[in-house]
């Protein structure tokens, strides 16, 4: 029963990861943009849907609102600054990137305070249910567990079964003939970075609503975020759900297990930080061996 | 530079000399941003509400204050420049184990005073000990202690324990086992910082214990108490004081109703600092003060009661002017033993709603007079 739960608890980790991870994947898959400030738009996301939900009292408004502002968010970003990038090399990217993280973190620093901010859950998404087997289970966990499905499912109808969906494909394949072929490729850009941010701005709803709202909580997912789509492969949404989910397993069930682990021939407090510290490593180790066996990464299309 | 205006210049510096020494410096770090810094705000707040009740006394008092982030490193800058570069007379304010235990060593060795409004760990009050150094609040092990002898004398079997894995952390669970008879089905250290606990969450259901004693203080405990309400696991929880205070009472919600939980101080302790302090506050920052405010309200206070009888400069007479401990504590009573750290009552406390806002009320002691395990380790 235990086990059964941790293994919902990763289920969810890596859903939430999977909602990061897919946009930066599409990112960097169909415009080759190293995109850093990724996390600063989950948490764009997350101080939008708690500032919202805080004033008009609705958990869903704040959703909604989640969605709507980090998907502006990256659109103005993408339009601003972004475009200018594609054509310069990974290091310019990066800088400017990193620079757009400090810009949005004192910036949300300077309107909203150090102050972490916390949402209430509707009463219709709190508290626990029952499950088959007699597991209780916390529905928000199950719900995001749903959404990270849904969201996967969608991209994937998105990606192969409309033509936004292959122009997205086609302009990974090759820009400058899609851009021949008289496909607007800068509109094309500006949309698939907005669904980018939007997916991200989600995440950070979601994880907020259970967790708290503040500066800088995007960063420590961001970087989760790109082990999982070097473990998926560069560019694939189906990567992405696979890395995730393997990454969320991997932490939640070695945190799970490992310090009891130590706790066998150790004393408690130093089989924790010995144990916990290897859990985290993990996912590194993890991902050096997908590396090794495959360095385009499970579903790498790339050599 | 005429004769005359160098005499007059000399006067002058020499009449201005002992208005300064009547004065103090204090150098205020604590954590004013992310999940501790609900912890931070009520430490400054508490200690400047003190100066100010003091009036023309609380003025001489001037108070560098800087934000930690919670990270040892950044303490330790600010602890060197607060001593090199502003030179102040005592430092105060830190409210993490680890943090203090970058900075306290290091700031006494170079001859500065460190009153500790809230952090106590171990190592400092035994054989580390320092004349230099004084906890105003209590030491580390003394709510935990109290919650395993509360849960004792409740007649609780089987506890599960929990912590964040830091120095405070460690003598949370040292000091709760020191006093605790029943059964610990399973000890479980946490990450400071951590915000996810489903993981736990799922080992306590399936633990089978009758109760569960966790500290988690700021942010921490305010992330666990919210999932732990929704994760439909019903069994009871005890914690110390920091886990149920009243930094994080507002943000946890009805979900902490009826908690009971250990603290040397409460919001409805009867005596006339207190009432002054806790209606004085509501009043200036429109809620509940918590632990942490009354710890720092109290520090503050000893530095004035000290300050009347000599002046920092005076190292020796001031030391001493500190450890009389001369002043009227939100606390009551309150004594300083060998080690420097308090001598104080612990009460045990129920969360509740008064005037509509979460706070705690005292339902009864859990012990008299105690002073810590440390303190005979303590040569000085």
């Amino acid at each position: 029963m235990l086990l059964a739960e941790q293994a919902l608890n990763g289920l969810q980790y890596g859903m939430m990861l999977f909602l990061m991870a897919a946009g930066l994947t599409l990112v960097f898959g169909v415009m080759g943009l190293i995109n850093l400030a990724h996390g600063a738009l989950y948490m764009i996301g997350a101080f939008a849907c708690a500032t919202v939900a805080a004033a008009t009292g609705s958990f869903w408004l704040g959703l909604v609102a989640s969605l709507a502002a980090a998907a502006a968010a990256g659109a103005l970003v993408e339009m601003a600054v972004i475009r200018r990038l594609y054509t310069r090399d990974h290091l310019d990217q990066v800088l400017a990137t990193f620079a757009l993280i400090l810009i949005f973190s004192e910036g949300t620093r300077w309107v909203f305070g150090s102050f972490p901010l916390y949402l209430t859950l509707p009463p219709a998404l709190s508290g626990a249910v029952t499950l088959p087997g007699g597991l209780q289970y916390p529905l928000f966990r199950l719900v995001i567990i749903c959404v990270g499905a849904a969201v996967a499912l969608g991209l994937w109808l998105l990606i192969t079964r409309t033509r936004l969906g292959i122009r997205i494909r086609a302009g990974e394949a090759d820009r400058e003939m899609i851009g021949a072929l008289g496909v607007d490729i800068a509109r094309l850009y500006t949309i698939v970075f907005a669904l980018g941010a939007a997916l991200a701005g989600l995440a950070g709803a979601l994880v907020g609503s259970i967790q708290s709202v503040q500066v800088g909580m995007g960063e420590p997912v961001l970087i989760l975020a790109f082990v999982v789509i070097v473990i998926g492969g560069i560019g694939s949404i189906k990567g992405a759900l696979i890395g995730a989910l393997l990454v969320g397993m991997t932490d939640t069930i070695g945190k799970a297990l490992l310090p009891a682990l130590f706790a066998q021939f150790m004393e408690r407090s130093a089989a924790n930080t010995t144990g916990a510290g290897l859990a985290s490593m993990l996912i590194y180790i993890l991902m050096a061996g997908v590396l090794l066996v495959r360095p385009q990464g499970l579903f790498g299309a790339r050599t | 530079m005429t004769l005359k205006s160098l005499l007059l210049s000399a006067a002058l510096a020499l009449a201005t000399t002992p208005a300064l020494a009547e004065g103090i410096k204090v150098g205020l770090i604590t954590t004013l941003s992310g999940g501790g810094a609900g912890i931070g705000a009520d430490v400054r707040d508490g200690f400047m509400l003190a100066l100010k009740q003091a009036g023309d006394a609380g003025a001489q008092v001037e108070v560098i204050l800087e934000d930690d982030q919670q990270k040892p490193d950044i303490a330790v800058q600010i602890a060197d420049k607060m001593i090199q570069s502003d030179d102040v007379d005592v430092l105060t304010g830190i409210i993490w184990s680890n943090l203090a235990m970058a900075v306290v060593p290091a700031a006494t060795a170079q001859g500065k005073i460190y009153l500790s409004s809230n952090a106590a760990p171990s190592a400092l009050a035994g054989e580390g000990c320092n004349p230099n150094y004084f906890s105003v609040s209590y030491q580390n092990d003394n709510l935990h202690e109290a919650a395993g002898a509360y849960a004792s004398e409740k007649g609780v079997g089987k506890m599960f324990i929990m912590a964040p894995n830091y120095p405070a952390g460690q003598d949370s669970l040292a000091g709760f086992k020191r006093f605790y008879k029943g059964e610990v089905v399973a000890e479980v250290y946490t990450q400071v910082g951590q915000t996810d606990f489903a993981a736990e969450i799922a080992q306590i259901r399936a633990s089978g214990a009758d109760e569960v004693f966790f500290f988690q203080p700021g942010g921490m405990g305010i992330a666990f108490l919210k999932q732990y309400a929704e994760s439909g696991v019903g069994i009871p929880l005890i914690g110390p004081g920091f886990s149920l205070s009243e930094d994080i009472l507002p943000a946890v919600g009805d979900a902490a109703l009826g908690i009971k939980n250990t603290s040397h101080w409460s919001t409805d302790l009867d005596n006339p600092a207190n009432k002054a302090f806790v209606d004085g506050f509501r009043a200036d920052y429109g809620r509940f003060p918590s632990l942490y405010a009354a710890q720092a309200y109290d520090t503050a206070n000893l530095i004035l009661s000290a300050l009347a009888k000599a002046g920092p400069d005076d190292q020796a007479a001031f030391l001493a002017a500190i450890k009389a401990a001369d002043f009227a504590s939100v606390r009551g009573k309150f004594s300083f033993g060998p080690n420097q750290h308090p001598i104080q009552d612990i009460y045990v406390l129920e969360v509740e709603k008064r005037d509509g806002a979460l706070t705690n009320k005292i339902i009864g002691t859990a012990m008299t007079d105690r002073g810590d395990a440390y303190a005979e380790l303590c040569k000085m």
